[in-house]
């Protein structure tokens, strides 16, 4: 019995590009801070491009700690989302056209955030990676870091705790 | 009003981030601190309900609590955030702006704790609160 044949690679990536796409672009807040999202399979990295108004003390000057709790905290739920749609989009059950008409889930609750500050955010492009320690139906755990020349050297990390939408099903 | 309060509305008037997000500062004591944040359409985090992303509360908790700190009558040179616990008690409702208390309620040579409350309209029950420690920079 012949096997399906696996999907061509544009249409997997633009599948997964436009979820990914429709998820970000609906949050102003993001679209404030100008932060996008680089995706490699499923592993999202976040970047903020370093802009003026992001400064935080400007003596030194240094990226404004709440800048940094904003970014930590918006990749933490993006992952969150994305780890939620994945199997739906991959399966088709949620497809790009309800996505981009705007049609997206409902997005997790911050319940606490804290965020260690380990130096001070320089004046230049910052990254950060979310992992989600503990993904329960209505709860979640998400660590995440941020850095900017030396990943094995974040500039800050934390650690949250989110309540998840109801989901159909 | 104290020339530690003339410089530490100054300071917080002088931060790039505090002007983009629309921070006003109402209220500076001796380790205490209050400011607004209006409600502005560009700081949403749910796009369906409007309402405020818990981010935009965490930079003015962040601003707010670091204020506290330098009004503080020990009057530390300048300050920076060690960490900060926000707790978020229910959603702030669209349209409404945020008001931020801090208080720094106890200092060392070498770290200020602060707590804060963020509110909006509904004074009685808190948007969400925080909990930090910082630093006290020597003069």
């Amino acid at each position: 019995m012949a096997r399906n044949r696996p999907e061509p690679v544009q249409v997997i990536k633009q599948r997964r590009d436009a979820a990914l796409g429709a998820l970000v672009h609906g949050v102003p807040y993001i679209q404030f801070l100008g932060i996008t999202f680089e995706r490699r399979g499923d592993e999202l990295t976040a970047v903020l491009p370093f802009e003026e108004k992001l400064v935080g003390n400007p003596m030194l000057p240094a990226i404004h700690g709440g800048v940094t709790a904003a970014f930590l905290e918006v990749t933490s739920i993006i992952t969150l989302s994305w780890g939620m749609i994945w199997e739906d989009v991959e399966s088709g059950a949620l497809t790009v056209e309800t996505l981009a008409a705007g049609d997206l889930p409902r997005l997790p609750k911050t319940i606490d955030f804290t965020v260690d500050y380990l130096r001070s955010g320089l004046p230049r492009d910052a990254y950060a990676r979310a992992t989600i320690s503990r993904a329960g139906r209505r709860y979640a755990s998400v660590d995440v870091a941020s850095w900017q020349d030396n990943r094995a050297r974040p500039f800050a990390k934390a650690t949250g705790h989110f309540v998840m939408p109801r989901r159909h099903g | 009003m104290t020339d530690k309060a003339v410089f530490a509305r100054q300071f917080i008037e002088a931060i790039p981030h505090g002007r983009a997000l629309g921070m006003v500062l109402t209220g500076i004591g001796d380790g205490t601190a209050e400011i607004a944040m209006p409600y502005d359409a560009r700081l949403v985090g749910d796009p369906e309900t409007g309402v405020i992303h818990g981010g935009a509360v965490s930079a003015v908790m962040d601003t707010c609590c670091g204020a506290a700190v330098m009004s503080h009558p020990m009057a530390p040179a300048s300050t920076a955030t060690i960490d900060l616990r926000i707790d978020y008690m229910r959603a702030a409702r669209p349209g409404q702006t945020i008001v931020t208390r801090a208080t720094c309620y106890h200092i060392t040579r070498s770290v200020a704790f602060v707590r804060a409350t963020a509110v909006d309209d509904d004074t009685e029950t808190p948007v969400a609160t925080a909990s930090g420690a910082f630093t006290v920079e020597a003069r």
